[in-house]
């Protein structure tokens, strides 16, 4: 192979990569960016199809209107936009305390798990890390309906503290088996010189342990975050109008004929924006979250 | 150093009974809250409380009595045990009670809506469900969606070894890549399902037009329905496949990495050779993670099809959601999700067996 034709090859394969991530890229932002500008869109710019704002459409605020979250509704009253900010504030709670929950519990019994031996009759460690990554594979519908009815006699039905005890349980095997990857890299001389000095097994975790692997914990707390503000199912079944989350509130607007599509476009992009901002600005985390699992 | 490590410490006797009375007295207190609210509910006794509420309080004083007592007790052997437990309890609670008592619903006509309550039915909910073809529609219809992984799985593959390319802009590439994964499968059912893939005015249904398609009804007909969603599903996982591949080619050693770069000629040869076999354990990890969350498909599916044309995209998970929906009866619904998990369990441990086995081979 001389030089020219190989430097051709070159040229031909980088154009070949580079064609490939855009349309890739392309398929990923498009629906992102159709849901944003038909937020703004009249029927008339929906039914025919166009697509791009000021040269296909004059962009009003229309969706954003609906929801009473355009600039000029945005200080007057608004059922829609209550009803709203009420169940995005429920999403929030649910979400942050359902991680918060899980990454604490997960993360304690991992460090137990990959720095002590446990014994208890014939089980042993690697039993009590199966018990709890076992639960992954649980799909929520075995659970669902069992809680149904429990939840009723608990007096829990439609409360946010029980979807939280839910959703924490969901995500609770997610942060073991990210956490337990952790704490091995973790260098085990640090803790034992903190042993000698005199401290004890939780100081030793307090002062030495959780320092070095918080952004471990982070990672897994933003996993968490994306597994529970998004999670539809248990919220559908178990909550109906206090603790009622976002994606029940979205699913309910999408059943209704002859839904207005600004408003929908809207609130669509109400509910991903948060994650899609923790998605730039936190990505490092969720890659980081990901690949501990994945690479031993 | 060991010596430190492994407990030694001397517990008084005074310590030690302490933590045992406090253990003891919380059981007793469990225990007889427990008694009082099933007599109670039984309408034998007239005490007790309208739910079952104080009870699950009683349980939550209990483990932490537990918790407390065992420290008390074993020391510094109870502060390691410290760790686990209560993630133990926790889980005994939400997961082992529960489904105990689903097996008991299961067993039950228990329909949530009708004033009679439930009633002991035997084994005539698992009778109904072996002769209920829309439930084995749906169990065939997860067979379609789990083959379907093998393709989400060679993109994933593909998207990842261009990450890994040199390229500029990696990490602007990254975080698009991801985007999908971070939306919620409502939304994506809207802004995907129900506006871009609209018959009459969708952008992509205009597109397909263009593209020859006459009448582009993506959820009318079977076949084209199931694969729609198919689509809908990989959309947005695809990158959770794609992101863990990427950091296994990135563990690679580095001289694989750079053999293929220089021999450019030959990178096809060079893929199937060396890297593809490298990252094999990853592409298990992967794939098996992908299985697990493939079981649980059901937001799109409610949302955007409810199961139709007859079933066709019809999952378990939402198959037994509509059910429950239209006729809230609990006791059937909880017996095909209790038939699903059996399934499931066999089909895994079976999968996990040979995955092990032909990787021991392998290797």
């Amino acid at each position: 192979m001389n030089e020219s034709t190989r430097g051709v090859n070159l040229i031909v394969y980088r154009i070949l990569i580079y064609s490939a991530l855009l349309f890739w890229a392309f398929l990923c932002l498009f629906p992102i960016y159709w849901t944003i500008t038909t937020s703004f869109k009249t029927a008339v710019n929906v039914t025919q199809g166009h697509l791009i704002p000021w040269v296909d459409f004059t962009p009003k605020w229309i969706g954003f209107r609906s929801l009473g979250l355009s600039p000029e509704t945005i200080f007057q009253i608004s059922t829609v936009r209550d009803e709203f900010l009420r169940r995005f504030f429920n999403s929030v709670i649910t979400s942050i305390s359902a991680s918060t929950l899980a990454v604490m519990l997960g993360s304690l019994a991992a460090y137990g798990l990959s720095r002590f031996e446990y014994k208890l009759g014939f089980v042993k460690n690697t039993d009590i890390s199966f018990f709890f990554l076992s639960q992954m594979i649980l799909p929520p519908v075995v659970l669902a309906l069992p809680f149904l009815v429990l939840y009723r006699e608990l007096a829990l039905l439609d409360s946010t503290i029980g979807l939280v005890m839910l959703y924490g349980l969901m995500v609770l095997p997610i942060v073991i088996w990210i956490m337990r990857d952790q704490f091995s890299t973790i260098p085990i001389e640090l803790e034992e010189a903190g042993l000698v000095d005199g401290l004890s097994v939780w100081g030793v975790f307090l002062r030495i342990v959780l320092p070095i692997s918080f952004p471990g914990m982070v990672a897994a707390f933003i996993l968490c975050l994306v597994l529970t503000w998004n999670e539809y199912f248990f919220a559908a079944l178990l909550t109906s109008a206090d603790a009622k989350t976002l994606p029940v509130m979205v699913a309910s607007q999408t059943g209704s004929q002859g839904i207005n599509w600004w408003s929908m476009a809207a609130l669509s992009f109400a509910a991903i924006a948060p994650l899609a901002i923790i998605g730039v600005f936190l990505e490092s985390y969720i890659v980081k979250g990901l690949s501990t699992g994945a690479v031993k | 150093m060991t010596s430190t490590y492994v407990g030694t410490d001397h517990i008084p006797v005074k310590r030690k009974a302490i933590g045992q009375a406090m253990i003891l007295i919380a059981t007793i207190l469990l225990v007889a809250l427990f008694i009082t609210q099933t007599l109670h509910k039984a309408g034998s006794i007239a005490a007790g409380f309208d739910n079952w509420r104080p009870v699950l309080y009683a349980y939550l004083i209990w483990s932490i009595a537990l918790c407390w007592g065992i420290t008390l007790i074993k020391g510094e052997r109870g502060q390691r045990a410290l760790f686990v437990l209560p993630a133990f309890l926790f889980t005994i609670a939400m997961v082992i009670f529960p489904l105990i008592f689903s097996v008991y619903i299961s067993l039950h006509d228990w329909n949530l809506s009708a004033f009679e309550g439930q009633k002991f039915n035997g084994i005539d909910n698992f009778i109904a469900l072996l002769g209920d073809t829309y439930y084995w529609n749906s169990m065939l219809n997860m067979v379609y969606y789990l083959i379907v992984i093998l393709f989400e799985y060679a993109i994933a593959f593909g998207l990842a070894l261009l990450l890994n390319a040199q390229i500029v802009a990696r990490k602007f590439f990254r975080v698009v890549f991801l985007m999908p994964l971070m939306l919620s499968p409502v939304a994506v059912s809207w802004m995907l399902g129900k506006s871009l893939m609209e018959y009459r005015f969708g952008p992509a249904a205009t597109l397909a037009r263009q593209l020859g398609w006459e009448s582009p009804a993506f959820f009318s007909t079977p076949e084209i329905a199931r694969l729609s969603i198919m689509i809908l599903d990989a959309w947005t996982f695809i990158p959770f496949m794609m992101i863990m591949l990427l950091a296994g080619l990135q563990a690679l050693p580095k001289e694989v990495n750079e053999a293929a770069r220089i021999d450019g000629a030959n990178n096809w040869q060079h893929f199937w050779e060396i890297t593809f076999p490298l990252m094999l354990p990853v592409s298990i990890t992967a794939t098996v993670i992908r299985i697990i969350f493939k079981l649980k498909l059901a937001d799109i599916v409610i949302n955007v099809t409810s199961g139709g044309p007859g079933g066709a995209t019809d999952t378990v998970t939402s198959f037994i959601f509509r059910e429950y929906r239209d006729r809230s009866n609990v006791g059937y619904g909880t017996m095909m999700a209790v038939v699903f998990l059996i399934i499931i369990i066999i089909m895994m441990t079976a999968l996990l067996n040979l995955l092990n086995r032909w990787m021991n081979k392998v290797t």
